[in-house]
């Protein structure tokens, strides 16, 4: 167990000097996976096998001096719905339930290069469509810190991995909040990247203008390591930007004296539950008595961000979604009367309920007729959402809020009511519709015990200004952990 | 008095460019190869895999439109056709609807009836689609994917054409246009060049126009005259008989010569175009602009413009000659080497043309290099090799592209130059023939050829028939 308490870089460092080996790191944690998952169940994938001989690799690159980078030999977690040589990647469908995809995904790559180890794929709302990890076709992940509760989502086996130690951190992805959230429901960090510094070839999309890779970890020294490791140009995706300040870690530092943090009142209005409020206003003035400038501000089109995101997303899913037909990988339904009627069954048979929600929405909002009352002006909207962030960033370095409107909801109660689920994005969705950087990092637990996440934002491009002002919290914070 | 019918036709012409990788990603676009081995995660639709445009295929759309007029769109951008099929591995097609990077542009004409300009409304960019085999015996279909992602360019025009004259002019005239561009080999037979055929009548003076139909499946230039001809008669006998064209897609059956109902608009698809957020806007820079236009080739109108300055040889020879880049590439490659235009021009529009015909190949297709004619023209001048030797030769080389001064050398058939023993022969050939030298004598001036065939014979084909005739007379 003590090993297991360590984090990504302090694992890789023992590992370094000689104290630990990558092996024992992946048995333990494969040890502790099968000591917990049967109650948490946030690994839908693991291969041991594959695992230990990769580890045994990994160790073997680090002896002969080959690997010696911050993260050698350490076990990570790999969100499903991004791709994996000869490992099933399912994105928590039945559509996928046989998918083995013959490449791997660029940012899976990168980690393995670093000489991360794959443990296993993760839980995840299907198709990533989802709050809360429920909508899986592999059932439901529940929160370590509550088994009543939900995880988040739809990242949320990443995030449930991270905090009960079944992985050193994890790969999730982000395209309305699907990173940030699970990681404040279960009490770890977690970033979203500013959209094209992490290469999207390999994730299996959801909604391509707005998905993005990134980690999810114990805290935000992990957070900086494994960014660094992910944030590589990328000529397969033409999304992919280059980037010359991809030396995240460099702004791990204790400082945020002159920073200006810029609260929004639109955030903090009616919906927010006041046990979150007040820990992330509590957060925000450690950060002031630090030597921040703290202010509050007024973002406004906060209440259109869930509307044009729903429209956008949506629309992009319904397209991405048509390549899944039962023709060439994956489910297909066993018995069907030509064509049409294979492709019908296929799909009716192979899609849970909210992925077909969300794709007859999409259909819909692109349908002949439609399409410039509903998608052109999402993009409208979409575009001044981003000017309203702009004007934001010409006065503050950072935006400071809640990840979340409330702490983790009790399993069951989210899916009854989907438009009440949409609603509980809307602190996370205008990050990703403004293309932006966010961070969630703990900053409190309610008085049931479930963590409360705080949200910094920045400007595109300033992650290096999220993980100074997070780490710098964290500091101030002290530890933050569940008791085993 | 019946009524009097015009008919108004639009093109939409899609082009296989002639890019050595696909349009999203770095597959061959060869032709043929056994299915799905041209193939890549990327165009076969896995899940994950992103597009990544090939600017060759920008650079010749660029190219086709230029030559076409058209205005360039600077900003333009790729849109997903949204349409379920197993050729199509996404379910949608990467495609240009709202921001084509061509629009406006015009092609003159010319026809029986004189000059005429069609007008092109737009030239987009798009990927194309796999193959489907349907297996009668198996009862289910295999789906191959070597052309998935293969660039295409969609032409559309104006519907400016009247005639199936008209149709194929235009035709030809783009198909020239793009072959001199290098931009594709435009075979409609091999499919490189398909042309959908929107096609309404209306009276004559009539402003509005006709319900239109659109003809797919025509797969050569004779295919679509017909198809042309016929769906003008069935639209008007339709009108004669009260009863109204619908608007319908027809597939053209060239073994029948006859049309049928593929869809009509009621059931056509809402293909949801959208913008796709996988790839970012062309932005086409004034830079760029000018690359692409400073590197347009001469055309076929300035090629005949220059060849009737420069080159003595007969306006329908140029016509020939121009009729195909390769040919006419050909000509000027060897007129430079051996400045005998017109000697060039006489093999290409004699004993070439002769040859293609006679094994239905296109002049595309010519093999032999300009070096070997060039060197083939200066045997014959030097008297190295007499003409019917020539053109022995000149049928190997087409062949096989074979160096004739070697060749020659090697079948021993170069002219023997040697008088001594040509006399010696034709000497013999006057004392076996006593009889044509009779009829010479007496003034029968046809004899002498009977004796300069005997002398070629006897000297197998290898003498100047000049110099035989000079000697023969001097003996008699």
């Amino acid at each position: 167990m003590e090993l297991l308490k360590y984090s990504a870089v302090e694992l890789a460092a023992a590992i370094k000097e000689g104290k630990a080996t990558a092996v024992e790191a992946m048995e333990a944690t494969l040890s502790r996976i099968e000591e917990k998952d049967g109650e948490i169940n946030a690994y839908v994938t693991i291969d041991r096998d594959a695992a230990l001989a990769a580890a045994k690799e990994a160790q073997q690159k680090i002896d002969a001096g080959v690997l010696t980078g911050p993260l050698a030999g350490v076990p990570v977690a790999i969100k499903d719905n991004l791709c994996t040589e000869g490992m099933l990647t399912t994105c928590a469908s039945k559509i996928l339930e046989n998918f083995v995809p013959t490449f791997s995904a660029e940012a899976v790559i990168n980690l393995e290069k670093a000489g991360a180890v794959v443990i296993g794929k993760t839980n995840m709302d299907e198709f990533a469509m989802g709050s809360t990890t429920e909508t899986s076709a592999y059932g439901e992940t529940k929160n370590p810190w509550n088994l009543k509760h939900v995880p988040g989502g739809s990242s949320g086996g990443s995030a449930a991995a991270v905090a009960s130690n079944e992985c050193f951190f994890a790969l999730g992805s982000d395209t309305g909040g699907s990173i940030r959230q699970p990681a404040s429901f279960c009490g770890v960090v977690g970033l979203k990247p500013t959209y094209g510094t992490v290469s999207r070839y390999g994730l299996i999309a959801y909604g391509s203008s707005l998905d993005q890779i990134g980690p999810l970890t114990k805290n935000v020294t992990d957070c900086a390591t494994v960014l660094e490791v992910l944030a590589t140009h990328d000529t397969k995706d033409s999304t992919s930007v280059k980037r010359e300040d991809t030396d995240f870690s460099s702004a791990l530092v204790e400082d945020v004296s002159g920073m200006k943090i810029g609260i929004p009142r639109d955030y903090f209005g009616e919906g927010l539950d006041a046990e979150v409020k007040e820990a992330v206003l509590a957060a925000a003035k450690a950060l002031e008595e630090k030597g921040a400038v703290v202010e509050e501000f007024d973002l406004s089109l906060v209440e259109y961000a869930i509307p044009t995101y729903y429209t956008i997303a949506a629309a992009e899913a319904s397209s991405n979604l048509e390549r899944f037909d039962g023709v060439k990988y994956g489910y297909r339904t066993s018995e069907f009367d030509g064509l049409h009627n294979m492709y019908k069954k296929t799909r009716s048979e192979g899609f849970g309920a909210e992925v077909k929600r969300r794709i007859m929405l999409g259909a819909f909002v692109l349908s002949s007729g439609y399409y410039d009352a509903y998608y052109l002006k999402a993009l409208k909207v979409k575009a001044m959402i981003k000017k309203a962030f702009d004007d934001a960033f010409a006065k503050y370095d950072i935006i400071l809020g809640p990840v979340a409107p409330t702490t983790a909801p009790k399993l069951g109660e989210s899916l009854s009511d989907p438009l009440k689920m949409y609603l509980g994005d809307i602190y996370t969705i205008s990050v990703n519709l403004a293309g932006l950087p966010g961070i969630s990092v703990p900053c409190g637990k309610d008085s049931k015990g479930l963590p409360i996440g705080l949200q910094l934002i920045a400007d595109s491009f300033q992650e290096k200004k999220l993980i100074q002002t997070a780490y710098t919290y964290e500091r101030l914070r002290g530890a933050f952990g569940m008791e085993d | 008095m019946a009524k009097q019918y015009e008919t108004v036709i639009g093109l939409e012409v899609h082009v296989e460019l002639a890019t050595k990788t696909k349009i999203f990603c770095g597959c061959s676009t060869a032709f043929g190869g056994a299915p799905n081995t041209h193939t890549c995660p990327v165009c076969t639709g896995m899940p994950g895999t992103l597009p990544v445009l090939n600017k060759q295929v920008v650079n010749y759309a660029l190219a086709v439109g230029l030559a076409t007029n058209c205005e360039i769109t600077q900003y333009c951008k790729f849109d997903r056709k949204n349409y379920f099929y197993p050729d199509n591995p996404q379910n949608y097609q990467i495609s240009q609807l709202y921001l084509p990077i061509c629009r406006n542009g015009h092609v003159e004409i010319e026809t029986s009836e004189g000059k005429k300009s069609v007008g092109i409304h737009e030239i987009h960019m798009e990927e194309d689609a796999g193959k489907l085999i349907h297996d009668e015996w198996e009862d289910c279909s295999l789906v191959d994917y070597n052309r998935s992602g293969v660039p295409l360019i969609e032409i559309v025009s104006e519907p400016d054409m009247r005639s199936a004259e008209e149709v194929i002019a235009y035709l030809e005239k783009l198909r020239m246009t793009i072959q001199y561009l290098g931009a594709s080999d435009c075979k409609l037979n091999e499919g490189s060049m398909r042309a959908d055929v929107n096609l309404s009548v209306r009276e004559v003076g009539a402003e509005q126009f006709g319900t239109r139909t659109e003809m797919k499946n025509l797969n050569s230039f004779r295919a679509i005259t017909h198809a042309i001809e016929n769906e003008r008669e069935r639209q008007i006998d339709l009108l004669e008989s009260g009863q109204q064209v619908i608007q319908e897609t027809r597939r053209w059956d060239d073994n029948k010569e006859y049309s049928y109902a593929m869809r009509s608009k009621e059931d056509a698809q809402d293909y949801r175009y959208f913008p796709d957020p996988d790839l970012v806007p062309v932005y086409i820079s004034d830079e760029w602009l000018s690359e692409i236009k400073n590197s347009q080739p001469e055309f076929r109108e300035e090629k005949m413009v220059r060849y009737k300055k420069e080159f003595d040889i007969p306006e329908y020879d140029i016509g020939i000659i121009t009729d195909s880049k390769h040919m006419a590439d050909l000509f000027e490659e060897t007129v430079a080497i051996c400045h005998e235009p017109k000697k060039v021009s006489n093999w290409l529009m004699g004993e070439t043309l002769r040859l293609l015909k006679e094994k239905s190949m296109d002049a595309e297709e010519i093999r032999f290099s300009p070096e070997n004619l060039a060197k083939l023209i200066v045997l014959v001048d030097s008297k190295a090799i007499n003409s019917s030797v020539a053109k022995e030769v000149f049928e190997v080389m087409f062949e096989e592209d074979i160096n004739p001064e070697q060749y020659v050398e090697e079948k021993g058939l170069k002219t023997v130059n040697d008088e001594g023993a040509l006399r010696k022969t034709i000497e013999e050939v006057i004392a076996a023939n006593p009889q044509s030298v009779e009829d010479y004598r007496n003034g029968k001036e046809k004899a002498i050829g009977f004796l300069v065939g005997q002398t070629m014979k006897a000297m197998k084909g290898k003498a100047d028939p000049g110099m035989v005739n000079q000697i023969l007379k001097e003996l008699l």
